[in-house]
């Protein structure tokens, strides 16, 4: 208790010296190698992508800093707030939002656009982690405890949904269940939903937009559109399968320099680097990943205070959603529901999210072991 | 102790998550080495389908040549104008500055536009094909008004004796629908192939074997880089047995008759020439012939497209004399010196057959019969020596059957028999069929190819030969089946022949020559079109001239040259023409003439 209070006396160099070193080298080595695959992306050139790329990297890793060593309490003390700011935002899109991309998906805030839906992966991660800090184990095991939380992730994965987007509506449904299942909740409620979810599945089905129709019948089977839903599939694998064990080599992959692989450097981009680097690369890449993943996980172990452990179960878990759904999808293990790579694809938004998920998983960690009666 | 009830529980739950998560990664790793490893020669493969594209090269259509190494189907530089939009800022503008220099019909202006609408900017769009020289001058002159505009060098098919050969060569155009077989060059657009004549019959031959060029392309179909190249093989050439010369003396030796003459080396089957009249140019179907030329020579009463010589079959009138005089010689039913009366008719049954002197010939034998022409003596004949025994004959000297030289539509004629009779029309051979068929009428049906054979076998002594374009090594018989025919009895029908052209009184006088000792012999034939009723018999038969042309009687020539030794031999058919010995036998002494001065070997 007497360590813990001194703690938070800690100054921001003190801190900053307990940063987990792997971790952000992890993280600094998979934006390199992403820089480097969207300079091949532009057949070699440090324009459109890469240099924006490693601009957007270098502030967004300054924020990731600032986000570790500011108070940790913070975190706790504002993560009602956040969320609701976040929710609020997720209605103001729905209302008068920009259209781009044939979903409303942004808010013009003039010289970038924020994406409430990036927020509320954060914000939701938080709530539910403050939330689930304060209850008890009898109420994380009544019905009645489930309650709130619930509508605590539906209200935004409704207002996500309906955007539309189901990929970050997804995401956030299985952050929130493994939240509830970190927590405690029994093994038989996942069992019950889940028996529900497929007895309903038709009925969903017909409330997806028909673009989001057909790339799930176009997953089932990319040969029933090869020119159109189905063309991205089907040449994504291509792709993958003729970059072979090592690769046609960097800035030689001809499925992308060729442009038969649209959207290389997005959503496809761990199909430009698998194939110019073949299966030695991708696994590669993989692993990194895992890594990360795993310091997360080994944060969480080394954490003693529960808010901290819960905040950073959510936020690793997505990441991991990042990764698992991009590689699925462009490897044809599941539809394309268009989610980048972070640290590896262009995009602002998501570089921005993810850094400072990240920022706030190390804070997480470095004051995890505060266990005072404000919890912090 | 709630909190440390929660962290426990977190504690188990997270060590499911981690597992969990583990399970996602092994996976992801599975999938990969699926792709890259397991499958990775099938995306390989897919892979360079997409980037390689194959094109494929047109090889040169063989050449072809006469007798004389003459080119008479030959490629000629083409060049056509095209036009690739990325490389102008304004396709009308330079659309605009290029009808100044080559005119564009209205029609050929919209389907460019088209064109540029419907392809990627960086296709090439055909502006104009067959440019002269003097337009590409004058293209490659303005080439900075003309930005985007390229003159593409291409081959076509020429034909430089145009129409004198179309018949013969036949022509080349683009791929039906029908034949697109497993030749990948026949998807190329704008490959021609033989659609007729020997231009067909040795199309792949002169085809060669097509080249292929692989290109990297993008997405777009856009080219970045040639990876290899195939030249492939030029089509073979092929040397004829047609002398132009002569084919083109024989063409217009008919003027602005129509009709068919083949032209044979006796001794070797070569055809030395062969022409069919009105003919068309062959040249317009390189290109794609325009629907108003077609219709016109389509719808033309002289049907030029029909080649006469192989698919035109006629009743061969007093030609066919010389085939049943064989034939009564050979089965010793007559000899030379076998004599009948001609009064000038001859019932048969309930019918009277004439002859075409109404006052009659009076006594006469076999030589003197075919000097004059008399039907009455091959009523006579025809009747004793009954039809089976003439087919058999004319079967021997090449009548009844095609001879399959290549052509298309090349028909067999017909040689009746007695059962081919029954069998047709279910009635029975009658004398008057036997009388009809000994003056070359009723079924007797022959082409002038077939005509030409028959006089060759009898002339060269009996020799089988086969009419063929494929050039001889040597001029002699020595390889050639001997036909069972007496060399006596040719022997009598040669004079019979000799005197038709120079007996004084012979019915084609006028058609005789002399060229260095060598004089022709022959048959003439005038064959009815229509039939004369008896009521116009007694009335008096309109003249021939006074008849709409179509209803005229043909006019047919058979000759050889020289007598002793023959050397050339012709079939000439004037379709309408009235007379033989008026008509044909002059165009056939012409062309004689001419294959003697040109001492073709």
């Amino acid at each position: 208790m007497q360590l813990a209070y001194e703690n938070t006396q800690t100054s921001a160099l003190g801190k900053f010296f307990k940063l987990s070193l792997p971790y952000i080298l992890l993280i600094v080595l998979l934006a390199f190698l992403g820089t480097m695959t969207l300079y091949s992306a532009a057949n070699g050139s440090w324009n459109p992508w890469a240099l924006k790329h490693i601009i957007r990297f270098g502030i967004s890793f300054g924020v990731m800093i600032f986000l570790a060593l500011i108070s940790s309490r913070t975190y706790y003390k504002y993560a009602y707030v956040f969320y609701g700011l976040s929710l609020l935002l997720l209605v103001a899109v729905e209302i008068g939002g920009h259209v781009g991309m044939g979903a409303q998906r942004w808010i013009d805030l003039g010289f970038f656009k924020v994406q409430p839906s990036e927020l509320m992966k954060i914000g939701l991660v938080l709530c539910l982690a403050r939330y689930f800090d304060s209850a008890t184990i009898h109420g994380i095991k009544s019905n009645r405890g489930l309650v709130i939380p619930v509508i605590m992730a539906m209200l935004p994965v409704a207002l996500i949904v309906i955007q539309p987007d189901l990929g970050t509506g997804l995401m956030l449904l299985f952050t929130t269940g493994i939240l509830l299942f970190a927590v405690g909740v029994q093994w038989w409620k996942f069992g019950t939903v889940a028996a529900v979810i497929s007895a309903a599945l038709p009925l969903i089905w017909n409330f997806l937009h028909e673009y989001q129709q057909n790339r799930i019948l176009t997953f089932l089977n990319p040969e029933r559109d090869p020119l159109g839903a189905g063309y991205h599939i089907i040449q994504s694998k291509i792709a993958f399968g003729s970059g072979g064990v090592v690769g046609k080599g960097f800035l030689h992959g001809t499925q992308t320099h060729l442009n038969f692989l649209p959207e290389k450097h997005t959503d496809f981009i761990f199909t430009m680097f698998s194939e110019e680097f073949g299966l030695i690369g991708s696994l590669c890449l993989v692993m990194l990943n895992l890594a990360l993943i795993a310091i997360g996980y080994i944060f969480v172990a080394r954490t003693k205070n529960y808010f901290a452990k819960l905040v950073i179960i959510g936020l690793n878990t997505n990441y991991f959603l990042y990764v698992f759904i991009n590689i699925s999808m462009v490897t044809g293990l599941m539809p394309v529901v268009g989610v980048p790579l972070p640290l590896i694809s262009y995009g602002g938004t998501v570089m921005f999210s993810i850094m400072a998920s990240f920022g706030i998983i190390l804070c997480m960690y470095i004051n995890g072991n505060q266990q005072n009666p404000d919890r912090f | 102790m709630s909190n440390n009830e929660k962290n426990r529980i977190l504690a188990s739950r997270l060590l499911i998550i981690i597992g969990f998560n583990l399970l996602a990664f092994i996976m992801i790793i599975a999938r990969l080495y699926y792709l890259q490893v397991y499958q990775s020669d099938k995306y390989k493969v897919m892979s360079d389908e997409n980037r390689i594209s194959t094109r494929f090269l047109v090889p040169p259509r063989g050449v072809i040549y006469d007798r004389n190494g003459e080119i008479i189907a030959g490629n000629e530089q083409d060049f056509q104008a095209l036009l690739i939009a990325e490389q102008t800022q304004d396709v009308r503008q330079t659309l605009d500055n290029f009808k100044k220099i080559v005119e564009i019909s209205d029609g050929e202006e919209n389907k460019i536009l088209e064109d540029i609408r419907r392809h990627r900017r960086f296709i090439p769009v055909k502006l104009k094909n067959n440019l002269r020289w003097d337009d590409v001058s004058r293209v490659m002159l303005n080439a900075p008004n003309l930005p985007g505009v390229e003159i593409d060098e291409g081959l076509s098919r020429y034909y430089p004796y145009a129409d004198i050969y179309a018949h013969v060569l036949g022509y080349v155009g683009p791929v039906a629908e029908g034949e697109k077989k497993n030749n990948p060059l026949y998807l190329v657009p704008g490959y021609k192939i033989g659609k007729s004549g020997l231009e067909k019959y040795y199309d792949e031959r002169l085809q060669g074997v097509s080249g292929t060029v692989k290109l990297e392309v993008n997405a777009y179909g856009r080219i970045m880089k040639e990876i290899e190249r195939d030249a492939g093989k030029e089509g073979k050439s092929l040397t004829i047995s047609i002398d132009s010369r002569l084919q083109k003396q024989a063409y217009e030796a008919f003027g602005e008759q129509s009709g068919a003459a083949v032209v044979l080396n006796v001794k070797t089957g070569e055809i030395l020439a062969l022409v069919s009249t009105p003919s068309f140019d062959p040249n317009l179907f390189t290109n794609g012939i325009s629907y108003k030329h077609w219709d016109m020579l389509l719808n033309n009463e002289r049907t030029p497209l029909i080649n006469k010589a192989v698919s035109g079959q006629y009743s061969p009138g007093s030609t066919f004399k010389v085939v049943v005089a064989l034939a009564a010689l050979e089965s010793g039913i007559i000899d030379e010196h076998t004599r009948y009366y001609c009064s000038g008719g001859l019932d048969i049954g309930n019918t009277r057959f004439h002859c075409w002197k109404h006052a009659g010939h009076g006594s006469l034998n076999v030589v003197e019969a075919l000097k004059y022409s008399c039907d009455i003596f091959f009523y006579e004949t025809a009747m004793r020596v009954g039809i089976d025994r003439i087919h058999d004959m004319a079967v021997k000297l090449g009548l009844g059957e095609p001879l399959n030289i290549g052509l298309d539509n090349e028909k067999g004629g017909n040689i009746p028999t007695q059962n081919w009779k029954k069998n047709k029309y279910g009635v029975a051979w009658s004398k008057g069929d036997d009388a009809n068929s000994g003056i070359g009428q009723g079924y007797v049906l022959v082409t002038p190819l077939q005509l030409v054979t028959m006089l060759s076998r009898v002339v060269n002594g009996g020799y089988a030969i086969k009419p063929t374009f494929v050039k001889a090594d040597g001029n002699t018989l020595q390889n050639v089946k001997k036909l069972n025919i007496s060399t006596k009895n040719i022997e009598i029908i040669k004079r019979g022949m000799f005197e038709v052209v120079n007996g004084a009184g012979g019915t084609a006088g006028r058609a005789k020559f002399n060229v260095d000792g060598a004089k022709m012999g022959g048959k003439t034939g005038t064959t009815q079109v229509r039939r004369i009723s008896m009521k116009e018999r007694a009335s008096g038969i309109i003249r021939d001239e006074n008849l709409p042309w179509r209803l005229r009687n043909h006019a047919l020539f058979i000759g050889f040259t020289p007598i002793d030794n023959p050397q050339y031999a012709v079939a000439v058919v004037v379709e309408h023409g009235s007379s033989g010995s008026g008509v044909a036998a002059p165009i056939a002494g012409k062309i004689l003439q001419t294959a003697l001065a040109l001492d073709i070997k």
